[in-house]
């Protein structure tokens, strides 16, 4: 029970007025910019709009401006931005298979059709502290060799892997639907969830949680054997059904990270052996949290699959789907430090009447 | 309309969107004369993926847009719907969408448009020969029971 308090006002406002000033730091240090951050922290950019569930890069380096670093504060902030927006159109779904890839890997193929093209990786880097940067070393421009053929134009299509495996009917086919998929955001989660609303909670879930969880299925606990099939980073147009209009029209392009897992499966009463798939996708170059999305969303299809629940975590759809949202965590986590002065006077009166009880039968047995 | 762009609406309309709207400023820093059909509003789209790249429809979060129309004194319409918040892009876009319908197509084509496309050609070449410079050709070493 929550008790209404008064008071304090001028604490508030003087605890706000310093962390406005913690904020800005030494001021002999340059302020930093909406632009730098975007630019320059564009990894935690990327993971406050996934996360915020709402794609506008400076609104993110604001959120991060604002929130002094703490990403899930940031996200917090977009998440409450996000609400203040009426919601003008849904898009027609995203084509990955258009995308124009900086980065496509498989751990399946070698030898994929288009390559493997590794981008800009932390990969095969040693990780090792560069204090060339640290002494504002001047990062080289990428050598683009000459003769090297990038994507022409024409050549717009980079097939998934899966549709490789899928020509020998090796692996399950994702048939197309266009149902109006359900939106967490607008109608409360029920459970069970069926595959696309799923999929929205993990994509906008924490990554750490989301990694944990895909974490613990390949260590054991609810393990689906994945490989990555393909994962791949780059940009895709959106299109919008334009009512005035009658149809549809590219709004703008964002940045995406898929991630298709191919899984071992030896089949089960109602489906043959093939392989399956896991799917993740993201807003921004975010590969851990979409590699850890497939890893999830698959360990989750075993109802659907036919496969026994061994009693897993990342199996139990209701303790995956209403523990991965930070926001939510963070609410209820927090709520604890506010006033309970009330809970806790009956707690302690109940404590010192035990307590008392308890003294009396001693001294009684003695 | 004798003076038709060879481009279509739908296509213009896409390149005035993904356009920085300082470079579409740049290339056409005048408005013509107009009235505001719809004043620009920012908005979210639910963007949507699917399952395994080609299954059903799935939720993945929003993207910010703003959209505007505008009526033309010679009463041709423009409409814009552009990703961000950027209102005086959606009016610029939406002008220009009006203007294209105009005898001005044309010459506007060339003006905005075909720079407009150019850029965007470069950056996305740009990008792409950096890709093409990290693909690789992995080969397997030698394994035991190939000897």
């Amino acid at each position: 029970m929550y008790v209404a308090v008064k008071g304090g006002e001028r604490a508030i406002d003087n605890a706000h007025q310093w962390l406005a000033e913690e904020r800005r730091g030494d001021l002999s240090v340059p302020e930093l910019t909406i632009t730098q951050i975007r630019e320059q922290m564009a990894l935690a950019v990327n993971r406050v709009m996934a996360e915020g569930s709402l794609y506008d890069p400076d609104l993110a380096a604001l959120a991060i401006k604002q929130a002094r670093g703490d990403l899930i504060e940031a996200v917090f902030l977009i998440r409450a931005y996000r609400t203040t927006l009426p919601r003008l159109a849904a898009s027609n779904p995203v084509d990955t298979g258009a995308m124009a890839v900086d980065r496509r890997i498989s751990a399946t193929f070698k030898d994929l059709p288009g390559g493997q093209v590794l981008g800009p990786t932390f990969d095969y880097t040693h990780r090792l502290l560069d204090f060339t940067l640290m002494a504002e070393g001047k990062t080289p421009d990428t050598p683009s060799p000459s003769g090297e053929e990038g994507r022409g134009e024409g050549e717009s299509r980079v097939p998934h892997v899966t549709s490789f495996l899928n020509r020998d009917g090796l692996i399950e086919v994702a048939e197309p639907g266009d149902a109006t998929p359900p939106d967490l955001t607008r109608e409360p989660m029920e459970l069970p969830a069926d595959r696309t609303l799923r999929l929205q909670a993990l994509t906008r879930g924490d990554e750490g949680f989301v990694l944990s969880m895909a974490y613990s299925t390949q260590r054991g606990y609810g393990r689906t054997h994945a490989f990555v099939g393909e994962l791949r980073i780059g940009t895709v147009a959106v299109e919008v059904d334009i009512p005035e209009l009658g149809f549809a029209v590219e709004i703008g392009e964002i940045e995406l990270t898929e991630c298709e897992t191919v899984n071992q499966f030896k089949g089960s009463k109602t489906e043959p052996p093939q392989f399956t798939r896991g799917y993740g996708l993201v807003m921004g170059q975010s590969e851990r949290k979409a590699i850890a999305m497939s890893l999830v969303d698959r360990a989750l299809r075993w109802q659907e699959l036919g496969e026994d629940f061994t009693g897993a975590p990342a199996q139990d759809e209701e303790f995956v789907l209403m523990h991965c949202d930070n926001i939510q965590a963070t609410g209820f986590l927090e709520h604890i430090k506010l006033p309970h002065y009330v809970d806790f006077q009956a707690e302690l009166e109940l404590v010192r009447k035990l307590r008392a009880e308890a003294m009396a039968l001693q001294e009684a047995a003695e | 309309m004798t003076d038709a762009s060879p481009l279509d609406r739908k296509t213009w309309m896409a390149m005035l969107a993904k356009a920085p709207a300082v470079r579409l400023a740049a290339l056409l820093p005048d408005l013509p004369p107009h009235s505001v059909l719809r004043q620009p509003e920012i908005g979210a789209v639910m963007v949507r993926g699917r399952v395994g790249a080609t299954g059903a429809a799935f939720n993945l979060g929003e993207m910010t847009v703003t959209r505007a129309s505008v009526r033309l004194a010679s009463g041709e319409a423009g409409h814009a719907w552009v990703q961000g918040r950027d209102k005086g892009h959606a009016l610029r876009a939406a002008a220009i969408d009006a203007l294209m319908q105009t005898d001005a197509a044309n010459d506007l084509t060339s003006r905005v448009l075909k720079p407009l496309e150019a850029e965007a050609q470069a950056a996305r070449a740009s990008r792409a020969d950096k890709a093409a410079g990290t693909k690789v050709d992995f080969f397997t070493l030698v394994r035991g029971e190939d000897k």
